[in-house]
């Protein structure tokens, strides 16, 4: 080393220093012991007399019981749907549903701690995220779409855009509101009606929304939430009254879902997995670009499926790259959700858990080498240290599966062909990222890389005006932005 | 003049073949960082603890032409026991001073501990010939300075005359003798991150042992951007090289929260190391009264009115 003059500290150091815990108070969240489902404007009780328990990842408390919707349940819930949808919700002026979507906009906004606390408490992510991700984003995807809703004729000129009927939708645990708004939002502002359900580990904002649709006075059987597993999720789509199915989840269960509406005259759009590289060149914000590594990953555990699990990076840069992203990770603090300087949270189940662990045990098998920082985890709950594996190949399971979860995969590349060769080279194409600061080069790179979004020096931005849907096994259609009406639109 | 590094010719790299890299910045990913950090909630023990190394950290600055002998001495006798009710409150770091008043300040706070630094080279501009930096760096040190705040020649700079900016540093850091050396680099006055962070590597080339961001007299003056910023190119220094280089945000840090924000920054940039007066100050004239009543409502519970901290 050249140079070396560490200087003889005269006062000591504060070694020690440790944050203090700054919860977020939780009761004002009002948990009740049971939820119903929501089916024309009624909470009732489900016909098939189950319940399921929602578990909070992280303490293991039983938090609540939940109702399980069965066929009969579903088919309800179809029936007042379709209801709605024939006395009155699709012969409503525009401008009268968008006041609907305004109003549901700002009380989710007036409500937003309660419902930020509620989705940490349910989920496991960090209320950070949750109070300044997802609560925001979420009103504002119901502001936008509010603004749409007299407006379709000018987004399709010459065209008379009608809605399709009844919507079903089905959502993942990883944003359970932010993915509702993303569902729903557009759906009402077409003039559609909506089944929606929510995923089984996650129902609670699902159902303190269907409150905030009481409290907006929007007609009965518009919004029905039907809460369950798989089963419940299955019924839905093989329900022979919906016309539109939504979808995000996993590919496997997309999969299943295209060959159970094969035939049907059901409009589909899925938005499922991802292996998303995220490209680092030499001459990029090296510190900016360790930040977008970290957002890009570890952000809501990794459980994103635009998340930037595959990290490629040039190869003259590979030393001081990681060096600062191996330093940058042990000052991630992972740890109970609702405290509001927790960056990591809880992983979201059990089951998930199991999947993260064994892909990495698969990483590890597979002679990639694991880079975890020191970091104490809590006793109780689902925790996974954040990861990363070096000396990764193409051809390992951890640069080809997707884990969703806080691990990411280190590639390198010595040309940008090489990266977009390296990039493509996935079953999937959700979401991409590009760090450099030559203008020309972003743009070569966005016209080559398959994947429906691109961020350039940023990464897991998210905005409603802006569409968002994946190529090939990330699913098809998009949501977000006037790209995001056409799916809950026909034209005669 | 030395050789001119249109690249930082004097920030030494350990590996023989790399290039010397500059790097650049980010100026939307900084900004989100710095305000992510700010939103860290520090609370009970964790925020005394901040307060009273915000105190060990501060350099109380009068730096006004109406400045006198008297209000120097009130605040050499602030700054040695800031808190007259409250012996547990630590004295501050420094007395930040035009050079007229080293003396007078050196003689108040004899065997305090309390360090006294002078601004020179032609504060607040900079504009004068070199020659007369040096002779002012070496009359200030002559004088009793124990630290040395000195400003680049940001009209350098900015027409691109680094090996200028470069120079004159070298030669004011060998002026200096003992005395530490603060470079202020105006980031207000640079326009650009890159700029902050070209600046920040040739004032560490060149023999810095702080880097600080502002004299106070130009608006904007320290931002936790721009700090962090600095904080990078330190951060990037000390890998490189195992050179520790200390930073002093300096104008605007008026309220104990601000305070905190940065040295969570600090903490999560630089690490713990960094925690110490030694490497990290706080160029500030109000912000001691306001750490003093956050420290008291801390121990107390209770807020109290500005009437009960003194003014001086």
């Amino acid at each position: 080393m050249a140079q070396v003059e560490k200087r003889k500290a005269s006062v000591p150091a504060l070694l020690e220093w440790e944050y203090a815990p700054a919860p977020e108070a939780r009761d004002i969240v009002a948990l009740r012991e049971r939820y119903g489902l929501v089916i024309g404007g009624e909470e009732v009780e489900p016909r098939s007399g189950e319940w399921f328990e929602s578990i909070s990842p992280s303490t293991e408390e039983s938090l609540f019981e939940a109702a399980l919707a069965g066929a009969q349940d579903v088919d309800l819930a179809v029936s007042a749907a379709r209801g709605a949808f024939e006395n009155g919700w699709a012969e409503l002026a525009p401008a009268e549903r968008a006041k609907y979507l305004f109003r549901i906009a700002r009380i989710i906004q007036e409500r937003s701690r309660e419902l930020a606390v509620a989705e940490s408490l349910d989920g496991g992510k960090p209320i950070r995220e949750s109070r300044d991700v997802d609560l925001p984003l979420a009103a504002a995807h119901f502001f936008y779409y509010a603004g749409w809703a007299d407006k379709l004729e000018y987004a399709y000129p010459n065209r008379t855009p009608r809605p399709l009927g009844v919507a079903a939708q089905i959502i993942p645990w990883n944003f359970p509101l932010l993915m509702l708004s993303w569902k729903i939002a557009p759906a009402l502002a077409c003039g559609n009606t909506v089944v929606l359900k929510p995923a089984e580990t996650t129902p609670l904002t699902a159902l303190i929304f269907a409150d905030i649709c009481r409290q907006a006075e929007l007609p009965p059987g518009v919004v029905n939430i039907v809460t369950g597993d798989g089963t419940t999720g299955g019924h839905l789509v093989r329900h022979d009254g919906i016309d539109k199915l939504a979808f995000t989840g996993s590919t496997e269960v997309g999969k299943l879902i295209m060959r159970e509406l094969a035939g049907r005259d059901v409009r589909l759009t899925l938005e499922l997995g991802g292996k998303a590289a995220n490209i680092v060149f030499d001459d990029a914000a090296l510190d900016q670009a360790v930040e977008g590594i970290v957002n890009g990953i570890y952000f809501n555990q990794g459980h994103v499926c635009c998340a930037g699990s595959r990290l490629l990076v040039q190869e003259s840069i590979y030393e001081p790259l990681l060096e600062k992203l191996k330093r940058r990770l042990s000052t991630l603090r992972v740890g109970d959700p609702l405290d509001k300087n927790t960056d990591v949270g809880a992983i979201n189940s059990k089951a998930q858990l199991d999947r993260i662990t064994e892909l990495v045990a698969s990483g590890k098998a597979e002679g990639a080498e694991m880079y975890q920082p020191d970091c104490r985890l809590p006793e109780r709950g689902y925790w996974f240290v954040p990861t990363l594996f070096t000396n990764v190949a193409q051809s390992h399971r951890i640069a080809q599966e997707e884990i969703f979860g806080p691990v990411l995969s280190v590639l390198t590349f010595r040309t940008p062909e090489e990266a977009i060769e390296k990039a493509n080279n996935t079953p999937y194409g959700l979401s991409a990222g590009v760090w450099t600061e030559k203008g020309s080069r972003i743009l070569w790179m966005v016209e080559r890389l398959r994947a429906g979004v691109v961020w350039a020096n940023t990464f897991n931005r998210f905005d409603p005006t802006s569409p968002f849907g994946g190529y090939k096994e990330s699913g098809f259609g998009r949501e977000g932005g006037r790209h995001g009406l056409a799916p809950y639109l026909r034209f005669d | 003049m030395a050789t001119a590094p249109a690249l930082i010719g004097g920030f030494e790299l350990p590996a023989g073949p790399r290039l010397p890299r500059v790097g650049s910045v980010d100026a939307v990913a900084l900004e989100e960082r710095a305000a992510t950090l700010a939103k860290r909630s520090i609370k009970r023990e964790s925020k005394l603890q901040a307060l009273d190394l915000a105190i060990r950290m501060m350099d109380l600055t009068t730096l006004e032409g109406q400045d006198t002998p008297g209000k120097v001495a009130a605040l050499c006798a602030k700054g040695m026991r800031p808190d007259p009710l409250d012996s547990t409150v630590p004295p501050v770091a420094a007395i930040c001073l035009y050079p007229n008043h080293v003396e007078g300040a050196k003689e108040r706070l004899a065997g305090s501990g309390v360090k006294v630094a002078s601004v020179a080279t032609a504060f607040p501009s900079g504009q004068s010939p070199t020659k007369l930096k040096v002779a002012e760096t070496r009359a200030v040190v002559e004088l009793g300075a124990d630290e040395v705040d000195m400003v680049i020649d940001r009209g350098a700079f900015l027409s691109g005359r680094y090996a200028k900016v470069y120079d004159e540093i070298v030669q004011v850091k060998e002026a200096c003798g003992d005395a530490h050396l603060k470079v202020i680099l105006e980031t207000g006055e640079l326009g650009t991150y890159d700029n902050v962070r070209r600046a920040s590597l040739l004032a560490i080339a060149a023999g810095a042992d702080f880097i600080k961001t502002s004299t106070g007299k130009i608006s904007p003056a320290a931002t936790l951007p721009v700090t962090l910023c600095m904080m990078e190119v330190v951060r990037d220094v000390y890998y490189e090289t195992g050179r520790m280089v200390g930073i002093k945000p300096a104008g605007g840090i008026r309220a104990s929260k601000q305070a905190v924000q940065y040295l969570v920054t600090l903490y999560e940039t630089l690490g713990p190391e960094w925690m110490t007066p030694d490497l990290f100050r706080f160029g500030a004239s109000s912000l001691l009264n306001d750490v003093l009543m956050q420290i008291r409502k801390e121990k107390t519970g209770r807020y109290q009115s500005g009437d009960y901290f003194t003014i001086d």
